[in-house]
């Protein structure tokens, strides 16, 4: 077992219950499905419900897993379950079939207009800037928030993140769209109000 | 064509996902260039969108899950801890 640490998992070994494959399994991806857990909920106590509920599933149902997706793909859709089914146990008046915002709904037209591309990265990326950053992402819809973390914090491909959550690449495309532009509006409020202090100060 | 026609804004909406992320066809993309030339909103709003997405991309590094956490977890799943 010493040079295996970094080889591919093997679905045979999985499939046939090394308990040391599935090992593997947990130390390689846990950090991946934490994250998400993490972020999509905002808690770690949660976060650590979903993680531990991703793996026991996932260990009851691996022998019927064909490698259909990636392993991750795989995991990522366990953990993307867990994670919606928390949140509505948390929330019961969230129903499945949700409240915002259709599909076919026109897109909100963009409505904040600071250019703040040009604030400073230590600026951007500020301890208060990336807890403003994670606080956007809990503003969005969970139907939105979930397609925008695995897209473009994990970094799932479009047909991965269809895959992962049951969607056709279409409303994928239609909800990361509306997820990034509500991010952006949320953004360009905050990064709006920096330039505005640092064009006093500079004055 | 000396107006500024707003249909056009909200036309290219629908489109920026794909644009920022490289995977738009030609056409479509030289018609949002030509209106971004036009018109700063929508370029602003292009230029914070590609912003926003970078921004998050470089949060996403991958964090390790905290020793009492990972415990717990190997505990919940009786694993033995494996070295290395
Ligand atoms: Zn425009």
């Amino acid at each position: 077992m010493t040079e295996t640490t970094n080889a591919p998992i093997s679905l045979e070994a999985l499939h046939a219950g090394d308990r040391h494959e599935f090992t593997r399994l947990v130390d390689s991806h846990s950090p991946a499905i934490y994250r998400l857990a993490l972020k999509m909920l905002g808690n770690p106590q949660d976060a650590e419900d979903v993680l531990q509920n991703t793996f026991l599933k996932a260990l009851q149902h691996i022998g019927g897993f064909e490698g259909r997706s990636s392993l991750s793909t795989w995991l990522y859709r366990i953990a993307a379950n867990e994670a919606l089914m928390l949140m509505r146990r948390q929330r019961p008046e969230v129903s499945i079939s949700d409240t915002v915002p259709d599909d076919e709904e026109p897109l909100e037209a963009p409505a904040q207009f600071a250019d703040w591309c040009c604030l400073p990265e230590e600026e951007l990326l500020s301890d208060e800037a990336r807890a403003h950053l994670d606080q956007a992402i809990r503003h969005l819809p969970e139907k939105l928030r979930i397609v925008f973390l695995l897209r473009d914090i994990e970094g799932l491909s479009i047909q991965e993140t269809s895959q992962a959550l049951d969607l056709s690449e279409t409303a994928v495309k239609t909800r990361l769209l509306r997820a990034r532009l509500r991010l952006r509006e949320i953004l360009s409020t905050y990064y709006g109000k920096r330039l505005k202090v640092r064009s006093l100060e500079n004055d | 064509m000396t107006e500024h026609d707003h249909t056009d804004c909200r036309d290219l909406l629908g489109s920026l996902s794909d644009y920022v992320d490289g995977s738009l066809g030609d056409q479509l993309c030289l018609e949002i260039e030509r209106h971004m030339s036009e018109c700063q909103n929508c370029r602003i709003v292009v230029d914070t969108l590609r912003k926003t997405i970078s921004l998050y991309h470089q949060t996403a590094a991958p964090a390790d899950v905290p020793a009492g956490v990972r415990e717990r977890l190997f505990r919940t799943l009786n694993l033995e801890d494996y070295p290395g």
